[in-house]
């Protein structure tokens, strides 16, 4: 983050004057601080401590006495040696992977598009893109199920009419057809912060490219793809870590089809070992793994984007 | 506001300028082919529940999916509204309260916040916003089951406040609250309204809160659409169905309309119904979210 350093020594050079506060910044802090500890750090350590006991039921049911044993990292080991939640890992990845640079180049394509002369009627394409985005991504899903199931869609009857039989919530196809809500609900805001970056690169640069006779798609590809890079990397950690987190939409889509099992994604597995299975300190292990997991990628992606930045 | 006046311009001299030598005809149909397809790909699901609304159980079964059939809308408002004692309208309240006053108070919490840490210099300002930075990669949802073991150890769970408490703490909030007081205020204003005699709260509520307008707007949208898309850990908390957000209590009616056929055209109705406020607020806010966003992408 080069903007964390900027402040500090615009602030060093303002000197006494930055004492003036006093006791205003603490008193301005203090809620989000408190909250702070309450409901982002109490949780971690918690979670962090309920994932190394077990709770062992005595008594054969009588009297109901649970006890929790210490167990070091047995939850730990147990997680990783469960089949579905290592899959569910798998799977998340490979949908990641294959859809994570649909959406982006879906994105990029639409801002640089929007960013030219070649479109009319701009603010109406660009609301349609952008309106699943206020759809609440449960009602998203609920939407696409009606759309997804035979017996309802128009889509489904209208695709049998030109020869294709496509069954949307198979085995094999529903992993995309999640992949499709998933990528209707983002690429609006996506594209709109794509956007944003373009509309603040200088214009002269275009017009110097123009004069030294590049066309309008060079001009979009070599100049300016290369300034928002930055700008699509930001989107891109975001959309890795909104993969990995991966819940509500094939959540949603289990009412409608039994091929998105309990453990389809990794927070449906935290999800369903803590509620169904009734196992805290399992799930516990379960979300610090995937917590892990999420914040290595989200590192990994910031020190490439931020090399990249730098070679540039 | 710096940011809409600079880039609103350009680019609309370019659109004059451009008036002379527009781009080929052939460039021109594909984009207008381009756009259609793209327009009716992100419309059409919205396109096809609107007509879905308006149609009784049988026939969103045997009439054209994308036409209109007889016009059942207000029967289907009306059976909406009979369903368990109007409990829809319950969980709009619930989910009214969850991200609206959560939002609000969230964006007041983030940006009190970012105006602090960039407008004053303090003793732990670094540790905070190292804090603050560190865990924006820990997102929301993986939270949500630590949280909920939280909330047990605490006896909260199953009540409003643990699922309102948690969604105020938002550090990507934070971090644009910081960006915007440190792009949008200038500091002379604030010193000469010390000059002037102003306290730091007036400074901040009179002075800084009006600057920091767009910002706060987009923080807002971004808030309100996090905790309306807030899914898992209402799930995990709330057992008792008339303190659930209008998401959960339509997912809960989608798996009983397996067995309760006449909940399907609720289920349709239900969803219209909870997008209508959203798209309304994000139509209505446009110029200060677009604005806010274009100032926060530069910047992140």
């Amino acid at each position: 983050m080069s903007t964390a350093t900027l402040p500090s020594a615009r602030s060093r050079r303002r000197g006494i004057r930055g004492a003036g506060g006093g006791w205003a910044p603490y008193v301005f802090l203090t809620p989000f601080v408190v909250l702070f500890l309450v409901f982002l750090v109490a949780p971690i350590i918690t979670a962090l401590y309920t994932s190394l006991f077990t709770v062992e039921r005595s008594g054969l049911g009588f009297g109901n006495e649970n006890a929790s044993i210490f167990v070091g990292l047995e939850n730990y080991r147990r997680a990783l040696s469960n089949q579905g939640f290592v899959a569910s890992f798998g799977r998340v990845l490979l949908f990641g992977v294959v859809q994570v640079p649909i959406m982006l180049a879906l994105a990029t394509g639409l801002a640089l598009l929007f960013d030219s002369a070649v479109v009319r009627w701009k603010r109406f394409f660009q609301l349609a893109v952008f309106i699943p985005y206020a759809v609440p991504t449960v009602v998203a899903a609920l939407l696409w199920g009606f759309l997804y199931q035979p017996r309802v869609s128009p889509l489904v009857s209208g695709l049998e009419a030109i020869g294709l039989d496509i069954a949307f919530l198979a085995p094999g196809t529903v992993l995309w057809s999640i992949a499709n809500v998933t990528t209707w609900s983002v690429t609006g805001v996506n594209m709109i912060i794509i956007f944003a970056a373009l509309q603040t690169v200088p214009r002269d640069i275009y017009e110097a490219a123009r004069i030294d006779g590049a066309r309008e798609l060079r001009v979009a590809l070599q100049i300016k793809l290369p300034m928002v890079l930055p700008a699509i990397f930001l989107t891109l950690l975001f959309s890795i870590i909104g993969t990995l987190q991966l819940f509500n939409e094939p959540m949603t889509l289990r009412s409608i089809t039994s091929n998105v099992t309990g453990d389809f994604t990794p927070n449906m597995a935290v999800f369903s070992t803590t509620t169904l299975g009734g196992n805290l300190n399992l799930g516990s292990a379960m979300a610090i793994l995937l917590g892990l997991v999420t914040f290595a990628l989200s590192i990994l992606v910031s020190v490439l984007s931020n090399r990249r930045k730098g070679g540039s | 506001m710096g940011a809409p006046t600079v880039n609103r311009i350009p680019t609309r001299r370019r659109t004059e300028h451009t008036g002379g030598e527009r781009p080929p005809i052939a460039a021109r149909l594909l984009a207008w082919g381009v756009m259609l397809l793209v327009a009716f790909y992100f419309l059409v699901p919205v396109y096809w529940l609107i007509v879905a609304s308006t149609k009784s159980t049988g026939d969103l079964f045997s009439t054209p999916g994308f036409w209109f059939a007889e016009f059942h809308l207000w029967q289907n408002v009306v059976d909406l509204t009979q369903r368990d004692g109007g409990i829809f309208w319950r969980w709009m309240l619930n989910s009214l309260i969850y991200s609206g006053l959560g939002s609000v108070l969230m964006t007041f919490i983030s940006v009190i916040s970012g105006y602090a840490l960039a407008m004053y210099r303090f003793r732990g300002r670094t540790v905070v916003l190292a804090a603050v930075v560190g865990s924006m990669l820990v997102p929301q949802t993986v939270l949500a089951q630590p949280t909920y073991t939280l909330l047990v150890n605490m006896g909260l769970n199953n009540t409003m406040l643990g699922v309102l408490l948690p969604s105020l703490v938002y550090p990507f909030g934070v971090m644009l609250g910081y960006i915007y007081a440190q792009a949008s205020i200038p500091r002379e204003l604030l010193e000469a309204a010390r000059v002037d005699g102003a306290s730091e709260w007036r400074a901040f509520f009179s002075i800084a809160l009006r600057l920091l307008t767009p910002g706060s707007v987009t923080i807002l949208l971004f808030a309100f659409i996090g905790s309306w898309n807030n899914f898992m850990l209402p799930l995990l908390v709330l057992r008792d169905p008339s303190l659930q957000p209008v998401t959960v209590g339509l997912s809960g009616w989608s798996q009983a309309a397996i067995t309760v056929p006449g909940l399907q055209t609720l289920v349709i109705i239900g969803a219209l119904i909870s997008i209508v406020p959203i798209i309304v607020v994000f139509v209505s806010l446009q110029r200060y979210w677009r604005s806010g966003l274009a100032a926060g992408s530069l910047k992140l």
